[in-house]
C-alpha cells in the first residue's frame, strides 16, 4: 500500500496555535477569571484574612483531590475519602481523649506525634482495603470504594454512638497538648495546614512526573494490558493509589478535627465528590491515563474560591449548587474540545513529516 | 465432491448482481484499496482471495455498508447506491458473516439471530414464540440442535460460528458474504456449511467467500479473485484454478523487496522451551507439548493458521497463564519468575499482535510509550533521569528510522509501520537476549514491512534471538533461518531455510486437524 500524504497545512514545527495554548491553561485561566469577578463583587474579598480563612477551605478539598487524581488517572474512583476523613478524624479524638485501654487496668496515652503517625496508618490501611479488593478479589472500584464508604462512616459512628469527642486540648503530661496548632497554627503567616498541602503536592507532582512509579500510574490508567505486558506490576501500582488516597484522607481528618478541636463522625460527608469534581475540573479524564497535579490544585481552587465568593456575595447556597454543577459540566466539554484539537495538531505535526 | 462443481456452461449464465467499481479507499497513512473492480454473481460463489491485509476484508466492508469509499462506486444492476451503514446494504439484500464473530454472549441464540430487527407485534411487544421457530428452523437447516434459549457465551466457539452464521440467513439476504466462516469450523461442520452454501446457490443467493483454507477454496468456488496490497492480481473463472495459480497471484512474480540474510554465524542456545502445555477450558490443549530452542543470532518463524496456539504460546513465556506447565531456559538456565516484569528481566521482549490494545498506551507521548519497559535504566533511587530517557528514547528513534515530529507527541498521531517501530524500539530498550514477535508485519504497509524486516535481519545479525509468529507463507520463508509449523497446538513441522518449501508448510499447518480429528470439535480459539 502506498503512502497518502494528509492534505492539511502543517503549521510550523514545534509551535502549537494560540487557542490550544489557551484551552491547555483553562483551568487558570478559569480560576483567575473568578478571582478578578469576586474581587470586584465581593466585599472585603482582597483582606488577608479572607484569604488565610479561604485557603484553608481550598486546602481540604485540595489535598483529597490529589489523593483521587492517582486513583482516577489508574482509571478507578475512590469514594471513600469522605468517611475515611470522618474515621481518621475520631481516631484521632479517641486517642487524645480516651488513650488505648490494654485492658490490666493500665491505659496507654501516646504523644501527639504517634497520634498523628497512627492515624495516617489508619488512612493507609483503609486504603491498602480498598486496594486489595480491586486487585486481589477483582471488586469493580466503585462497588469496593463504596462498601468501605459505608464501613468506615459506620465505625466512626460507633467509636462514640455518634456523638462529638469534644475538647481536643490533650494532656501536657502526655505529651498530647498541642494538636489545635495543626489546623490553627501558621509560620510565617502562613497557616500549618497550607505548608502541609505545599509538601503533598509538590510531593505528588514530583512522583507523577519523575518517578517510575508515577509514570506507570499514567500507563495503567492509559491501557492496563500493555502496561502489563511491558512489565508494569499493575496490581502494586494500584495498591498504592488507593493507600496514597488513603493517606491524604488521613490528613484532612486530623487537620479539620484539630481545625475545630472536636472531632464529629459526620465530618467528611459528600467531600469525595468535592474532590473528584477538583480533579475533573483540573483535567483529569475518567477514563484514565491523563491528569496533572498541578491542574487538579488549581481545579480544587476554583472550586473553593467560588463557593467562598458567592457565600461572601450574599448568593443562596442552593444556587451556589447550580453553579458549581455547571462549571464543572462546561470544565468536561471544555476539556473534550482540548483533546480533539490536541489530535488534530499532533497529527498535523506528523503530516508535515511527509507521512 | 465433484458434484459441487458446477459445469462450465451453467456458470456462463450467472447474472451479475452487484459490482465495485474503481473502489478506493484510504485511512490515515494507508491505501487499503485501489481502484478495484468486484462482481458478484447470483447463483454462485465468489471466492475472495489474499493475504492478510490485502484488502478482503476492507473490500467487503465497503459492500456491507461498514466503511465508506473514499472513491469509486458499488453498483446494483445500473444503479449507483451508497450504503451509508449495515441497514442500508441489508434492505439492498447484502448480509455478511463477519470474521471476528460479531455475537453478545450474554444474550440468547434467538436474540443474537434477530438482534436489531427483531420481530414484533405492535412495534413494541416481541413476539418470542414466532422468533424462536424460525430460530429453530434455521438451526435445523444448518443441522445442529443448538437450542434457540441457549445463552450463547456457552456456547463453543465453533456453535458460535453457526449462530452467526443463522443470523445471516435469517435476513434472506440476496447476497451473502462469508469472512472466514469455517476458521472456526470442524470438518463435519464444514460439510454442513458447504451443503447449505450449495442449497443457497439453488436458490439463486450469490455468495461471497473469503477464506485461507485454498483446497476448500478450490472445492467450492465458481469464480475466484486474488488481492494484493489492495489491488486485484487475478479474477477468473474457476475452471482450471489451482492452488499454484492461487499462491502465485497472491505473492506476486516480482518477490516483495524483504532484506536477504546477513550471513553470520549463530551463537549458543539463548532459549529453550521443554515441553509447553497450555490446556483447554473444555479440555484439549490450546499450546500441546511444544518443545523448541533458539540460537543467539537465529531468527525462527513460527507458522501456522489463526487459533493454531502460537500467540498463546507467546503468552505462556510471557507468563500471562499461571496454570501453564513445562520448563523455558534463557542461557542455559531456568526461568521461573512469575511475573512479565521478571522475565523482561531475563532478557525477553515481546512485540504483541495486537499493537493497539497490547502494545502502545495510545494516550502517552511516544517517549513515555517507548521507556516504559526500561524505566529502571533511567533512575537512580526513585529519581528519573528524564534527560537520559529522552537521550536514549532519541538514539533508539534514529537507529530505528521512526519518523516523529516530536517524542513528546501522543503515539497515536503515527501511522501503522511507525508505531510497530515505536513497540520494537520499548523491547529494544530492555536490552534483550530474546526478541518474541507476534506478526510484526500486521497491518502496515509494504515499505514499512521491509524495514521492520530489515531491523530484524540486523537485530539477529547483532546476536539477538528472534522467534516470530506469521500467518504470512511469503514471510516466514524468506525471513527464518528455520521454520516451524504449528497446527492446532501442536508443532506439526520443523524446516531448515534450505530444505523448506510452501507446499510443505501448507500441509504441516494442517496436519494437526488431520490427525486428530476425532477431536476437532473442539477445535476454535478460546484465548482468555
Amino acid at each position: 500500500m502506498t503512502s497518502v500524504d494528509a492534505a492539511a497545512p502543517a503549521p510550523s514545527q514545534g509551535k502549537q496555535p494560540l487557542i490550544l495554548l489557551v484551552l491547555k491553561l483553562r483551568t487558570f485561566i478559569a480560576l483567575i477569571a473568578v478571582f478578578a469577578f469576586f474581587v470586584f463583587a465581593a466585599p472585603n474579598f482582597l483582606s488577608t484574612a479572607n484569604f488565610v480563612i479561604m485557603s484553608k477551605h481550598v486546602a481540604l478539598n485540595a489535598f483529597l483531590a490529589i489523593g483521587m487524581t492517582f486513583v482516577i488517572i489508574t482509571g478507578g474512583i475512590d469514594l471513600s475519602v469522605g468517611s475515611i476523613v470522618g474515621l481518621c478524624g475520631m481516631v484521632a479524638g479517641w486517642l487524645i481523649l480516651n488513650g488505648v485501654d490494654l485492658g490490666v487496668g493500665y491505659t496507654l496515652y501516646f504523644n501527639i506525634f504517634e497520634i498523628v503517625f497512627i492515624t495516617l496508618v489508619v488512612g493507609i490501611l483503609f486504603g491498602a482495603i480498598n486496594g486489595l479488593l480491586i486487585t486481589r478479589l477483582n471488586v469493580a472500584p466503585f462497588i469496593a470504594t463504596l462498601g468501605t464508604l459505608y464501613v468506615a462512616r459506620g465505625l466512626a459512628m460507633l467509636s462514640s454512638d455518634g456523638a462529638t469527642f469534644p475538647n481536643l486540648v490533650g494532656n501536657p503530661e502526655y505529651g498530647s497538648s498541642g494538636f489545635y496548632l495543626l489546623g490553627a497554627g501558621s509560620i510565617f503567616g502562613i497557616p500549618i495546614s497550607i505548608w502541609i498541602l505545599i509538601a503533598v503536592g509538590c510531593g505528588a507532582a514530583y512522583l507523577a512526573g519523575r518517578t517510575p512509579l508515577g509514570r506507570h500510574i499514567y500507563a495503567v490508567g492509559g491501557n492496563e494490558r500493555a502496561a502489563a505486558l511491558s512489565g508494569v506490576r499493575v496490581n502494586r501500582v494500584k495498591l498504592f493509589v488507593y493507600m496514597f488516597s488513603g493517606f491524604c484522607a488521613a490528613i484532612v481528618g486530623l487537620v479539620i478535627s484539630s481545625q475545630l478541636v472536636a472531632a464529629h463522625p459526620a465530618t467528611g460527608e459528600t467531600f469525595e465528590l468535592n474532590a473528584i469534581a477538583a480533579a475533573v475540573l483540573g483535567g483529569t479524564s475518567m477514563f484514565g491515563g491523563r491528569g496533572r497535579i498541578g491542574g487538579t490544585i488549581v481545579g480544587a481552587f476554583v472550586i473553593g474560591i467560588l463557593s467562598d465568593g458567592l457565600v461572601m456575595m450574599g448568593v443562596s447556597s442552593f444556587w451556589q449548587t447550580v453553579i458549581k454543577g455547571l462549571v464543572i459540566i462546561a470544565a468536561v466539554v471544555v476539556d473534550q474540545a482540548q483533546q480533539r484539537l490536541q489530535a488534530r495538531v499532533a497529527l498535523q505535526q506528523q503530516a508535515a513529516l511527509g507521512r | 465432491m465433484t458434484a459441487l462443481r458446477n459445469q462450465t456452461d451453467q456458470q456462463q449464465g450467472h447474472e451479475i448482481g452487484l459490482s465495485v467499481r474503481g473502489a478506493t479507499k484510504v485511512y490515515p497513512g494507508t491505501l487499503a484499496l485501489e481502484n478495484v473492480d468486484f462482481d458478484v454473481r447470483l447463483g454462485a460463489v465468489n471466492v475472495l482471495v489474499g493475504e492478510n491485509g490485502a484488502g478482503k476484508s476492507t473490500l467487503m466492508k465497503v459492500v456491507a455498508g461498514v466503511e465508506q469509499l473514499t472513491a469509486g462506486q458499488i453498483l446494483i444492476g445500473d444503479d449507483v447506491v451508497t450504503f451509508a451503514d449495515t441497514r442500508a446494504a441489508a434492505r439492498h439484500g447484502i448480509g455478511i458473516v463477519f470474521q471476528e464473530l460479531n455475537l453478545f454472549p450474554n444474550m440468547t441464540v434467538m436474540e443474537n439471530i434477530f438482534i436489531a430487527r427483531e420481530k414484533t407485534r405492535g412495534f413494541v411487544d416481541i413476539a418470542a414464540d414466532e422468533q424462536r421457530q424460525e430460530a429453530a428452523a434455521l438451526m435445523q437447516r444448518l443441522e445442529h440442535d443448538i437450542s434457540p434459549d441457549a445463552v450463547v457465551g456457552e456456547l463453543r466457539i465453533g456453535e458460535q460460528q453457526i449462530v452467526e452464521i443463522a443470523k445471516a440467513l435469517a435476513q434472506d439476504a440476496r447476497i451473502l458474504i462469508m469472512d472466514e466462516p469455517t476458521s472456526a469450523l470442524s470438518s463435519a461442520e464444514v460439510e454442513i456449511l458447504f451443503r447449505v452454501i450449495e442449497d443457497l446457490k439453488r436458490r439463486g443467493v450469490g455468495i461471497v467467500y473469503i477464506s485461507h483454507r485454498l483446497e476448500e477454496l478450490i472445492r467450492i468456488g465458481d469464480y475466484i479473485t486474488v488481492m494484493r496490497d489492495g489491488r486485484i492480481t487475478g479474477a477468473r473463472h474457476m475452471e482450471g484454478v489451482d492452488v499454484n495459480w492461487i499462491v502465485r497471484n497472491m505473492i506476486g512474480a516480482a518477490s516483495k523487496d524483504f532484506a536477504k540474510t546477513i550471513d553470520h554465524d549463530f551463537g549458543a542456545e539463548v532459549f529453550r522451551a521443554e515441553d509447553i502445555c497450555l490446556p483447554r477450558k473444555s479440555g484439549g490443549f490450546i499450546v500441546d507439548h511444544v518443545s523448541l530452542t533458539l540460537q543467539a543470532g537465529e531468527i525462527v518463524g513460527i507458522y501456522g493458521l489463526m487459533g493454531a496456539g502460537r500467540s498463546e504460546f507467546f503468552e505462556c513465556i510471557m507468563a500471562q497463564y499461571p496454570h501453564c506447565s513445562g520448563t523455558f531456559h534463557v542461557d542455559g538456565k531456568v526461568m521461573n519468575e512469575p511475573d512479565v516484569a521478571g522475565r523482561i528481566a531475563r532478557g525477553l521482549a515481546l512485540i504483541p499482535e495486537d499493537r493497539q490494545a497490547e502494545g502502545l498506551v495510545q494516550m502517552l507521548a511516544i517517549r513515555e510509550n517507548m521507556s516504559l519497559s526500561s524505566l529502571k535504566n533511567f533512575t537512580r533511587g526513585f529519581h528519573l533521569n528524564l534527560k537520559r530517557e529522552r537521550e536514549s528514547v532519541m538514539s533508539f528513534v534514529r537507529d530505528l528510522a521512526i519518523k516523529i515530529a516530536s517524542p513528546e507527541n501522543p503515539v497515536s498521531s503515527l501511522s501503522g509501520g511507525n508505531q510497530q517501530k515505536v513497540v520494537i524500539g520499548k523491547a529494544l530498550m530492555t536490552n534483550p537476549k530474546v526478541l518474541l514477535m507476534d506478526e510484526p508485519s500486521r497491518g502496515i504497509d509494504v515499505g514499512a514491512k521491509a524495514e521492520v524486516f530489515r531491523t530484524m535481519r540486523g537485530l539477529a545479525a547483532q546476536g539477538l534471538g528472534i522467534l516470530f509468529v506469521t500467518s504470512d507463507l511469503e514471510e516466514v520463508m524468506s525471513l527464518s533461518d528455520r521454520i516451524i509449523v504449528m497446527s492446532n497446538g501442536r508443532i506439526t513441522g520443523q524446516f531448515s531455510q534450505a530444505e523448506a518449501s510452501e507446499e510443505q508448510i501448507v500441509a504441516a499447518s494442517a496436519d494437526g486437524h488431520v490427525q486428530r480429528s476425532h477431536q476437532q470439535h473442539d477445535r476454535g480459539e478460546s484465548r482468555v
